[in-house]
Formats: C-alpha cells, sequence, structure tokens
C-alpha cells in the first residue's frame, strides 16, 4: 500500500511526458494536457446524459400518447398518486442535487472533510427518495393498482377499460426505470466516497466527482419532469 | 475575461456555495408554485404551466448545478442537440394524433346491429385445431424408410 501511494505523489522530474510542471499521475498518456483530457471525459458524459435523455424521452411520448387515448381513466389514475409523497421526493431530490454541487465545489477546492459530508448527505438523500418510493409502491401494491394484465383494482369509472393499467404500466416503468437509476447513483456516490477517502481527488484531478455529479443532476431533471407529469396533472 | 478565463481554464472554480444555495432555493420556490397551480383549474392550461415551469426548472439544474453557463460551449451544444431532437420526435408525435379524422364518411351510419362473429372465428373460443401429429409422424418414417 505504501508502494502504490509513493506512486500516486506528483513526480517533477524530467521524464519524456513533462509539461513544465510536476507530471499529475492521474494524466493518461494519450492526452496532451489535464484539461484536454478533463474535457474529453466531460463531453463523452455529456453524450452519454443525452442518451438518458432520449431513453425517457421515448417513454414521455408513449405516456403522452395513451394520455390522449384514455384521458378520462388517466385523469382517475392519477388521483391515486399521492401528492404529497411526489411533492416531498421532489424536495429531497434538488436538496440533494444541491449537496452534490457542493460537493463538486469543496473537491475542487481541496475540502476534502466536506467534500466526505457532502456525499454522505447525497446518499442518504438517496436512501430518503428510496423509502418514500416503497411506501408508494406497497400502497399500490395493496389496491391492486398494478401495470397491465395485473392490474386488480376495482371500483374505476369505466369498467373494462385498459386505460387504468395502461397508466401503472407507464408508471412503474418510468417511475421504477429513475428509482434503478437512483440505486446506480448510490453505488456510484458510495465509489466516489471511498476514493475520496483516500485523498484521490483535489483541485488538479476530480473529474470522477465532477461526472458522477452530472449523472445525479440528469436522475434529479428526469424527476422533475416525472412529477408534474404523474402526480400534478387533472 | 476571455484571456483571463483561458489562463485558469482548468482549474477555475466558477459558480460557488452562494449561487448554487440562491439556485436550491429557486427550485424550491418554483416547485411550490408548480403544486399550488395544480389545486386550481385552468383548463388544458394546467399541463401547460406544469410542463412550462418544469421546463424552467431543468434549465436552472443544467446552467448552474451542471455547471452548462460555465463551461465550454461543446457541452451546451450536446445538451441542446439532445433535448431538439426530442423535441421533434414528441412534435410529430402530436402532430399526428392531434390531427388524425375519422375516415369514415360523416353521413355514414353507425352499425345498429353488428353482424355477429361466429364462434368459429374467435380465436378464444374456437375449437383446438386438430392435432397434427400423423403427419410428421408418416413423414419421419418415410424419410426412414428413404434413409435405409
Amino acid at each position: 500500500m505504501s508502494s502504490s501511494t509513493a506512486d500516486l505523489q506528483p513526480h517533477g522530474g524530467h521524464d519524456s511526458h513533462d509539461h513544465g510542471e510536476g507530471h499529475d499521475p492521474h494524466h493518461q498518456h494519450h492526452f496532451a494536457t489535464m484539461e484536454q483530457q478533463f474535457d474529453t471525459a466531460k463531453i463523452g458524459m455529456w453524450l452519454f446524459l443525452v442518451t438518458e435523455v432520449l431513453l425517457f424521452g421515448g417513454l414521455f411520448v408513449g405516456f403522452g400518447l395513451m394520455q390522449h387515448q384514455y384521458p378520462q381513466e388517466f385523469i382517475e389514475a392519477h388521483h391515486h398518486l399521492q401528492r404529497p409523497m411526489g411533492a416531498l421526493n421532489t424536495i429531497v431530490l434538488l436538496f440533494s442535487s444541491w449537496t452534490m454541487v457542493m460537493a463538486v465545489n469543496a473537491s475542487q477546492t481541496n475540502q476534502k472533510k466536506k467534500l466526505l459530508n457532502y456525499l454522505l448527505l447525497t446518499i442518504a438523500c438517496a436512501f430518503i427518495f428510496l423509502v418514500v418510493k416503497y411506501f408508494e409502491y406497497s400502497h399500490k401494491f395493496e389496491e391492486g393498482l398494478l401495470p397491465a394484465m395485473f392490474y386488480k383494482h376495482t371500483g374505476d369509472a369505466i369498467v373494462g377499460s385498459h386505460g387504468y393499467a395502461t397508466f401503472f404500466a407507464f408508471y412503474f416503468m418510468m417511475t421504477g426505470l429513475h428509482g434503478i437509476h437512483i440505486v446506480a447513483g448510490i453505488g456510484l456516490l458510495s465509489w466516489i466516497y471511498f476514493r475520496a477517502r483516500k485523498n484521490e481527488f483535489s483541485s488538479a484531478y476530480y473529474t470522477p466527482v465532477d461526472l458522477v455529479g452530472l449523472y445525479w443532476h440528469i436522475v434529479d431533471m428526469i424527476w422533475i419532469y416525472l412529477f408534474p407529469l404523474y402526480y400534478l396533472i387533472s | 475575461m476571455s484571456s483571463h478565463t483561458e489562463h485558469k481554464a482548468h482549474h477555475a472554480h466558477h459558480g460557488g456555495p452562494a449561487i448554487y444555495t440562491a439556485n436550491l432555493i429557486a427550485l424550491l420556490i418554483l416547485t411550490g408554485i408548480t403544486v399550488g397551480a395544480s389545486y386550481i383549474n385552468f383548463g388544458s392550461a394546467n399541463v401547460v404551466i406544469a410542463l412550462a415551469i418544469a421546463s424552467l426548472k431543468a434549465i436552472l439544474v443544467a446552467l448552474f448545478f451542471m455547471h452548462l453557463v460555465w463551461d465550454k460551449p461543446v457541452n451546451a451544444i450536446i445538451a441542446v442537440a439532445g433535448f431538439l431532437f426530442l423535441g421533434i420526435f414528441l412534435m410529430f408525435d402530436f402532430l399526428d394524433v392531434g390531427t388524425r379524422v375519422n375516415l369514415q364518411p360523416h353521413n355514414m351510419k353507425a352499425m345498429e346491429k353488428p353482424t355477429p362473429v361466429p364462434e368459429s372465428m374467435n380465436p378464444l373460443k374456437a375449437a383446438p385445431p386438430k392435432p397434427v401429429t400423423a403427419a410428421p409422424a408418416a413423414a419421419g418414417e418415410h424419410e426412414g424408410g428413404e434413409h435405409k
């Protein structure tokens, strides 16, 4: 362990890829500068985020088309969702986006203690979000508000319509996919947390913190659209 | 301005806690407005209001939390391109659905007594097709015979 940490120390010698300043151990050989390496990583992350937008975008379009086909059923079905729960989760995610951006800021300014604390806060928010989601889901399971052929709820205004089951198919698909992104985010944030504890990030190298931050914000952004479309439209 | 940012582009710490906190407060206020507006009936404008506020929130997140306002423009171009194509996707879908008309003549009378579908044509009620085991078995035998 001690030898590997020694390797990680910047060594300002006159080796072949010295650029006039100390060679950063994170600097990969195929990039001219650390700045170029950072920009490249960031462009790649943004391209990935665009695929995420298009992934959820397709589902949003499908939801919109079905809403057009079953307007009454969708309005009735949406009343089964608890608006305070959705609003609470919106606030939790917005707050976690703030803690995330503060964590990125702390890593840019070499504040390790702050970085660790903000990362823990972000992870805590992610768990709160999942707990609220668990209560929402279990309430739907009890009432039989389930997708497609699993739909067991009785007492709907339009008997025999597929609209209700369609609504909940979209609801579980979209919030479920979003929930999987939250779980993946917890994994990524934990990874960043343990790397930060080993002093791997500094103002000279904080790319992973920044990119996980971008991922976390896009997950928040998707919820920003999910919340009004599912909980608020009546 | 540009030479200043170029010099410290790599280590530039744009934004800062004050801006991020102000952004969070703005986002929470917008959430409050959108929840409040959802309790008032504006008719079909409710959807428009909800989506407009959501888009405003998304823009605030992208500009300040995701640093797009301080980043190199290439990242913003990628992001805008993504949403642009999503917008084209949405627009053509709703143009399609929104402009569909009934293709039947307007003076055509609806069928009062639809012709009942015969039971034999209902896939759920029709008798299951007769097993066809005899033919492959015979073919197998035939083939076996050929091989011999």
